[in-house]
């Protein structure tokens, strides 16, 4: 039997190998790929493998990505501060709901409420956000729906091609990662704490304030970064909500590599993002340990 | 009732077990017989599992020898050895019926699908539940799921069975209530038990034989009697049982033996009270509250008295523990009293007289 | 149940946000006009119909099909080890090297697209095919599918295998006769998500994607052309009905596995 008879810790290696060798080398690789050409130059059809910080100059000494100019912000603070909207508000509006399903919600229902606010995840999210896009048109049934019912004579152009319907529709693309980490940690809340609470004195409003809200709180840093990470490089939403406008960070990339063809700038672009996510993520989690130590 | 045979079943000698740097099992030299109810008692983390667990073969040895009915188990993985085990959580295969779960270990004998049956129904009238074998496991209570397992392993006729804290999930009657049935069991079946245990009472109660571990090492090795009247060292004195430990002074006159007891007087005692040998000089002498007592008043008694005052008192019903302070020795000494007819029990700061007897006296060392 | 009025609101309400855009697709997909608009103007299938005969349409769901199934038995055969994995003793580097292939579920899609295609084109130099589809979309669904398998494996009570070896099975004989029957539901389960993850997966598809367009490469070159819009809806509403059927499945066989394991249902996939 070989492998399979030998002790437990080499057994669990064995079988960690063929997982781990295909994230080496369908991950980890590749993301050392991205790294080595985004200091290669792209010119003409040629790609230049010479060591280089060009496109890393260009990023941060160029109008477009990082400074902006007097009327429009730079791309890769729009992106963020479109994320950190877009998590701010996921969060906001999924707190609630997680408390409802884990605190309010009957036990047997529980997992029949969490299968419902699944299904909408699952389901194509190319077409979701085409259907924001159908719902918030100028001819949307938004539109033509209080036009039909006399409330408006002319369109709303508010609602389309601005940045509040991308974070109408990423918030609703992103609503479940929000709710099922803050879920989890309410769920893993012992309930006597809030009875002792109460025994102590506590109403409901302070007893939340005081022992339910605090104890969730990794649920809710668990929520921020799995809304905020991935909303970055989301850029279908955009694309489809801004039309040819207003840009994102993951719209540039994708045009550098998909219709430009400057793999050597899409790759450094793509690095900044990612640096700059990863910043963000840090600096977050660190202030939300010191919030929670200066606490204790 | 077969009685046991002195051919040793198991032997292990020199057996060591490293995880690691850990030093799981420090040398264990020891010998079960044919038939023994034989029991591993210590606190958690003393190695006793991993010893049942080397028996069974889930853990191999560092170091030593490990031989089943005189075969050397070093190669032989655990589904080819003798030893069937109950597991600590029973293990009852959920997604199996209770009769399926029986018959797990049949699948590879040869026997006719009827054959197959009868041995699982009879394995399971043998503990006390016929009938049950189209259950669902994961229906079953906890006893239930205890006699399921011990069904299970017991069908494949096992030279040893091996208990891995079979009693701890239980609630406190069941528990007795088991511990009574699996004594009448292995007497009926006749197979070695081997159990791992935690709690001292139940290892009194059940086997012919304990062995007493400590830190990976067997402290002390003999049957519940002595064990319980003649520790050998302070550990065992006071895992097992309830014991005073009053420091002393212990020297040789002659042949006699003679211990100087802090707060109770000047005695002598039998070599077989000193049982971890006799080392002349400062000793702690071990002596169970049951063997003191207390002297009420209008009572005489010939056996040896000190002066006392009562500083605790707590009422079990049958039995009155009193804590009685002795100048000269800085804990109160504990003494039971059974509660008999027309026997008060005293209050708080009443003085009184211990009674002793240098025969109930045990000499400890380490 | 009276208390909590105000959250059970909430709750409907936000119920409502998430499926809104879901229960339009019907209304339109059956709606007899060009444009997406209110008021609707009469019951048609002829956007079914059209679906049924543009031959594009059905070369792009061939392509999607075959890469969803084999992602999801390759993503779910690595899920397996590594959840099994993690149910045993540690060695050293094993939580890094269990968190490294969970990376995944951190990083942009888009980061892993643009990485692979980089490795694919600069430095294998190989052409792009449903097989480079595949190996990405694997790598996404690997985090998926161990966060599925995991809940199945940690509910195995550790001494049931060496329950079956003690009572005479190999390790083979324990693992197919009892830890594979317990563990089961949740790799089917796990199957299904991957299967799905994959099929509507978009965005590493189009920078990945070879000469034949997947299905969600195919719809978003739809999405340009307006008089196609009832035609995506029409579209949308098999999509979800599948996705929707797919996920019942899962859920029961979830659920299936949570009781053959005795367990109290504790809800939800993640």
């Amino acid at each position: 039997m070989g492998l399979l008879d030998s002790s437990p810790g080499a057994r669990a290696a064995a079988l960690v190998a063929p997982p781990l060798i295909y994230a080496l080398l369908l991950l980890a690789f590749p993301l050392v790929a991205i790294v080595v050409i985004s200091f290669w130059t792209q010119s003409g059809l040629t790609l230049e493998r010479t060591f280089t910080l060009a496109n890393y100059r260009e990023i941060f000494t160029g109008p477009i990505y990082i400074w902006g100019n007097a009327n429009r912000w730079g791309v890769l603070p729009l992106s963020l501060f479109v994320s950190a909207t877009v998590t701010l508000i996921t969060v906001a509006l999924a707190y609630p709901i997680a408390y409802f399903v884990s605190f309010v919600a009957a036990p047997e229902r529980k997992s029949l409420w969490l299968f419902l606010i699944t299904i909408p995840f699952w389901t194509s999210y190319l077409i979701r956000v085409f259907l924001w896009k159908v719902i918030l048109g100028f001819n949307g049934v938004v539109n033509t729906g209080l036009q039909s019912l006399g409330i408006i004579q002319e369109p709303l152009e508010v609602l389309l091609y601005n940045l509040s319907s991308v974070i109408v529709t990423l918030s609703h693309a992103y609503a479940v990662f929000a709710i099922l980490p803050i879920y989890v940690a309410l769920e893993k809340i012992d309930r006597s704490l809030l009875e002792a609470s109460q025994d102590l004195g506590e109403n409901r409003l302070t007893t939340f304030l005081r022992v339910t809200l605090p104890l969730s709180v990794p649920g809710i840093v668990g929520a921020v970064l799995i809304v905020f990470i991935p909303t970055i490089g989301d850029y279908v939403t955009p694309e489809l909500m801004l039309g040819s406008g207003g840009r994102l960070m993951s719209n540039i990339i994708q045009t550098q590599f998909l219709q430009l063809n400057n793999w050597p700038l899409g790759a450094a672009l793509s690095i900044i993002t990612m640096l700059a996510v990863g910043i963000v993520s840090l600096v977050f989690i660190l202030l939300n340990r010191r919030w929670l130590r200066g606490r204790a | 009732m077969i009685t046991p045979s002195k051919a040793p079943l198991i032997q292990l000698r020199g057996v060591h077990k490293y995880y690691g740097d850990y030093h799981a099992l420090r040398g264990i030299d020891l010998e079960i017989r044919q038939g023994e109810f034989f029991s591993l008692l210590g606190p958690s983390g003393c190695g006793k599992t991993t010893l049942l667990r080397t028996i069974a073969g889930f853990e191999g040895l560092s170091s030593g020898i490990l031989a089943i009915d005189g075969r050397d188990m070093a190669a032989v993985p655990a589904n080819h050895r003798p030893t069937n085990m109950v597991f600590q959580s029973y293990a009852i295969f959920p997604h199996l019926s209770v009769a399926q779960n029986v018959g797990f270990g049949l699948r590879r004998e040869s026997m006719s699908r009827d054959q197959k049956a009868r041995a699982v129904a009879e394995a399971l009238e043998m503990v006390g539940l016929g009938g049950y074998g189209g259950r669902a496991a994961h229906a079953l209570s906890g006893g239930q799921r205890q006699r399921v397992a011990l069904a299970r392993a017991l069908i494949l006729k096992p030279k040893v069975l091996l208990l891995d804290e079979p009693l701890s999930a239980l609630d406190k009657k069941m528990r007795e209530t088991m511990q009574v049935e699996l004594i009448k069991l292995q007497r009926n079946v006749g197979i070695t038990f081997i159990l791992v245990t935690h709690d001292q009472e139940e290892a009194l109660i059940m086997s012919d034989r304990i062995a007493v571990m400590f830190e990976g090492d067997i402290e002390q090795m003999a049957d519940p009697e002595t064990l319980y009247r003649r520790p050998t060292s302070r550990r065992v004195a006071e895992f097992i049982g309830k014991m005073n430990l009053l420091p002393g002074q212990v020297a040789m006159e002659g042949n006699r033996i003679i211990v100087d007891v802090a707060g109770l007087g000047r005695g002598a005692v039998e070599a077989e009270q000193a049982p971890g040998g006799v080392v002349p000089g400062a000793t702690t002498v071990g002596v169970r509250p049951e063997t003191l007592g207390l002297l009420f008043p209008g009572e005489t008694t010939s056996r040896r008295l000190a002066d006392g005052v009562v500083d605790e008192v707590v009422y079990y019903g049958d039995m009155t523990y009193y804590d009685v302070r002795v100048p000269g020795i800085e804990r109160p000494l504990t003494i039971s009293m059974k509660n008999l007819i027309g026997q008060p029990v005293l209050d708080v700061g009443t003085p009184t007289q211990v009674v002793w007897d240098e025969r109930s006296l045990v000499v400890l060392s380490r | 149940m009276r208390k909590h009025w105000g959250l059970r609101a909430y709750a409907v309400i936000y119920l409502a946000f998430l499926y809104a855009p879901i229960l339009l697709l019907p209304l339109f997909a059956f709606n007899d006009a060009a444009i997406i608009a209110f008021p609707l103007s009469g019951f048609s299938t002829r956007w079914f119909e059209q679906l049924w005969t543009t031959q594009a349409l059905h070369d792009a769901l061939r392509n999607s099909l075959v890469i969803a199934t084999v992602t999801a038995l390759l993503a779910t055969t690595l899920g397996v080890c590594a959840a099994r994995a993690g149910t045993l003793p540690n060695f050293p580097g094993k939580r890094g090297a269990l968190g490294f292939v969970m990376l995944p579920l951190v990083l942009p899609e888009i980061v892993i697209a643009v990485a692979l295609l980089i490795v694919v084109r600069q430095v294998l130099d190989l052409n792009l095919s449903n097989w480079t589809v595949i190996a990405a979309h694997t790598v996404i669904c690997i985090p998926f599918s161990i966060a599925i398998l995991n809940g199945a494996f940690q509910n195995l009570d550790p001494s049931f295998e060496e329950a079956a070896m003690d009572l005479g099975e190999t390790r083979w004989g324990a693992f197919r006769l009892v830890i594979l029957p317990l563990v089961l539901p949740g790799i089917v389960s796990s199957l299904l998500i991957c299967f799905i993850i994959s099929l509507d997966d978009f965005v590493i598809a189009q920078f990945l994607t070879g000469a034949n367009p997947t299905m969600p490469v195919y719809i978003y070159g739809l999405t340009r052309f307006v008089d196609a819009l009832p035609l995506i809806m029409a579209l949308g509403t098999i999509l979800v009905t599948i996705s929707v059927l797919l996920l019942v499945i899962a859920e029961y066989f979830r659920r299936r596995g949570v009781a053959r394991a005795g367990l109290k249902d504790s809800g939800g996939f993640l």
